[in-house]
């Protein structure tokens, strides 16, 4: 029997529908970043609890070329002239002798403004001068460096920080972030939505909140939410918007350090701290840290930024896990680089 | 030689003229019906002539203008920029109120459209539901389909309503959006403990599961005795020809036991109807009476405990001095 096409024109559009469909699918995939690449996982937890880590072959091979750390400058004797005495207007590395002093500007220069050089935070006229704004920051973050060696230990343990950790040759390091007050400028009367359903790189790709980090990492807001008894004990817990927000900016840790919920959480009851593994307890310590050093550090120095370095928000740039992870469990996978340079409160090389 | 009982239609049976149905006085349809090929090809070719009475229209009034409120506000959400819009789209939302507001009406840009969106999907639905529920009758018809209808505007309504009037909150409504009601999911499960211990979870996994099992296998057993004549399931209900007795000799052979001919819709319906009924009870109780459903499954051995494998692992904040 011949088919029986009464309508061939239905056909057509129904074809061309077919197309539209398929091809908007098809681009959605490939829009949304899925990778055909081999993905290996790995047994963390007991069997059948699903605590693998899931890595690829590129991103790990991409993650190493980027994490490859300078070799370290000839040790300095902490013996000879303070550096007081031979330089003017020393006001933070008091306790370093001059040879000292002179390594670690030479691997600021290095790390930070290895293209700027002296002059990226130095009046090369007099290099005492405080003019330049780059110099008061770079001055405060030899503290903080400093402060994160000596007392961080819970987060940073002996690994410890320097200037690089962060940096990587980039006078601004890469993930710094700002207050973000999203795409919409003036909502007038519509929904605002608390920031939420717009994907960034702060929230990992979701729909959640698109800045968990002012109000958590900045300001202290609660990150528990989970009911923490059977029954409800109080007539109202923590709000679905807050755990949203928590959730948020777990989207950032796990993306930030390139590892899964897993890592750190047994998914069965994230809040349950008797099944997560040790390394939670580390990252609970990096909060703490995170939020210390946006408070104290970080923040102060909004005065101190010409306008082009702050956020759209007029805010200063701020710290996150990202900023020294970069998609490292790790930063610069586990090396070791603090402790050659004692200068910085780095425990000096046994 | 063609069979008309493949996965794809290879025939397509139809009239020579749009058939108008049974007759029925109080019926007036709108239009004279005309036939689709492709249509044909996955169902009847024939379109219309629609019924759509004061109830329909209202009903689709109220939906589209739900269906507006919510794309008006995602598409201000991203600025009015129509490119962002599209590409943002599966991430827009219009999120509930903040929790502050608690039950009172909060102002439009926080949550009041929601709030108005929600009432118009919600009549757009009941309305909906009054329009099949009058249909059914009106051909002489049970009302199975409306009652099926209501076991998903229950669900739709725990969520959305009912729990969050329990609960005193708007805030703890679902945000309407693609992925975010699918990120509220998540949420709500982290907020409440992980609701995999939720027994009623359980029980609407097993009817969801055990919908799509009977599906296909009713599908499947009805597919196969097609060339006996088994699609005309409703002769061979009251008159059981070689189709059904085929088909309930295969499954007594390989499983030892038969559904019948009618009771397999039965089996159906109710475990169709049961996955959102007991999902919505399971989602009434979530909050309301329990706070922790992993911690109420420890409390009543329904949650095993596993060997540890890592060193043992505090609460840092319950180390005396570890707060900074």
């Amino acid at each position: 029997m011949k088919p029986d096409f009464t309508f061939p024109k239905y056909l057509a559009l129904g074809y061309l529908a077919v197309v539209i469909v398929v091809l908007t699918t098809v681009s959605v995939f490939l829009g949304l970043g899925w990778t055909v690449e081999r993905v290996h996982a790995t047994q963390n937890g007991f069997r059948g609890t699903g605590m693998d880590q899931v890595k690829r072959p590129a991103a790990e091979r991409a993650l190493k070329a980027a994490n490859v750390v300078p070799e370290a400058l000839d040790p300095a004797s902490p013996d000879g002239d303070k550096a007081t005495a031979v330089y003017q207007n020393v006001q933070v590395l008091k306790d370093l002798s001059a040879e000292q002093f002179g390594r670690v500007m030479s691997s600021i220069t290095e790390w930070v403004a290895p293209d700027e050089g002296c002059a990226y935070c130095h009046n090369v006229e007099n290099m005492a001068d405080d003019s330049l704004y780059t110099k008061k920051v770079a001055r405060r973050m030899l503290e903080m460096t400093r402060h994160i060696n000596k007392d961080w230990k819970d987060h940073v343990a002996a690994t410890g920080v320097t200037c690089y950790t962060c940096h990587k040759g980039n006078p601004v390091p890469v993930n710094v972030w700002f207050a973000d007050p999203g795409p919409q400028k003036d909502a007038g009367v519509m929904a605002t939505n608390d920031g939420m359903g717009h994907p960034n790189k702060t929230n990992a790709s979701t729909s959640l909140h698109l800045d968990p980090l002012s109000p958590l990492i900045l300001g202290k807001e609660p990150i528990r939410i989970a009911g923490t008894t059977g029954l409800p004990a109080k007539p109202y817990g923590a709000s679905i918007q807050a755990t949203e927000r928590t959730y948020s900016l777990m989207m950032h840790m796990s993306n930030s350090l390139g590892v899964n919920c897993t890592f750190c959480h047994n998914s069965r009851s994230f809040s349950n701290w008797d099944q997560s593994t040790p390394q939670r307890v580390t990252a609970w310590h990096g909060i703490q840290m995170a939020r210390e050093l946006n408070v104290d550090y970080l923040n102060p120095l909004q005065p101190v930024y010409p306008p082009n370095r702050l956020g759209p928000l007029g805010d200063a740039p701020k710290i996150s896990c990202a900023t020294c992870h970069q998609g490292a469990n790790k930063p610069l996978l586990g090396a070791q680089m603090a402790k050659d340079y004692p200068e910085l409160g780095g425990a000096p090389a046994p | 030689m063609t069979y008309y009982q493949n996965i794809f239609t290879q025939v397509q049976v139809r009239a020579e003229a749009p058939d108008m149905g049974v007759a029925h006085e109080t019926i007036e349809r709108t239009g004279k019906g005309f036939f689709v090929h492709l249509f044909g090809r996955f169902g009847n070719a024939q379109i219309g002539p629609i019924y759509l009475g004061n109830l329909g229209v209202l009903s689709l009034m109220c939906g589209f203008l739900s269906f507006e409120i919510i794309g008006l506000n995602m598409w201000a959400s991203v600025n009015w920029s129509p490119g962002e819009f599209i590409r943002q789209l599966f991430w827009l939302a219009l999120e509930p109120p903040p929790p502050q507001y608690g039950l009172r009406i909060p102002p439009l840009r926080e949550g009041g459209w929601w709030l108005i969106a929600g009432f118009f999907m919600t009549a757009s639905l009941l309305l909906w539901w009054l329009r099949m529920y009058r249909r059914a009758r009106a051909l002489g018809m049970g009302t199975h389909t409306a009652w099926a209808f209501a076991a998903a505007i229950w669900l739709c309504l725990v969520l959305g309503f009912i729990r969050p009037v329990l609960m005193g909150h708007w805030s703890e409504a679902v945000p309407f959006g693609i992925f975010p009601h699918l990120d509220w999911t998540a949420a709500f499960s982290i907020r409440y403990g992980n609701l995999f211990y939720n027994p009623f979870h359980m029980l609407s996994i097993v009817f969801l599961y055990g919908s799509a099992l009977l599906f296909a296998m009713h599908a499947a057993t009805i597919l196969a005795v097609s060339r006996f004549g088994g699609e005309r399931e409703i002769e061979q209900i009251v008159d059981r020809g070689t189709a059904s007795e085929r088909a309930a000799l295969f499954w007594r052979w390989t499983m030892g036991f038969n559904a019948t001919m009618e009771s397999i819709h039965r089996w159906a319906w109710w475990f169709a109807v049961l996955c959102p009924l007991t999902g919505g009870i399971g989602i009434l109780l979530t909050g309301t009476v329990v706070d922790n459903w992993y911690l109420w499954g420890v409390q009543h051995g329904i949650a095993p405990a596993y060997p540890h494998v890592f060193p043992p692992v505090i609460d840092p904040t319950s180390v005396v001095g570890a707060v900074k």
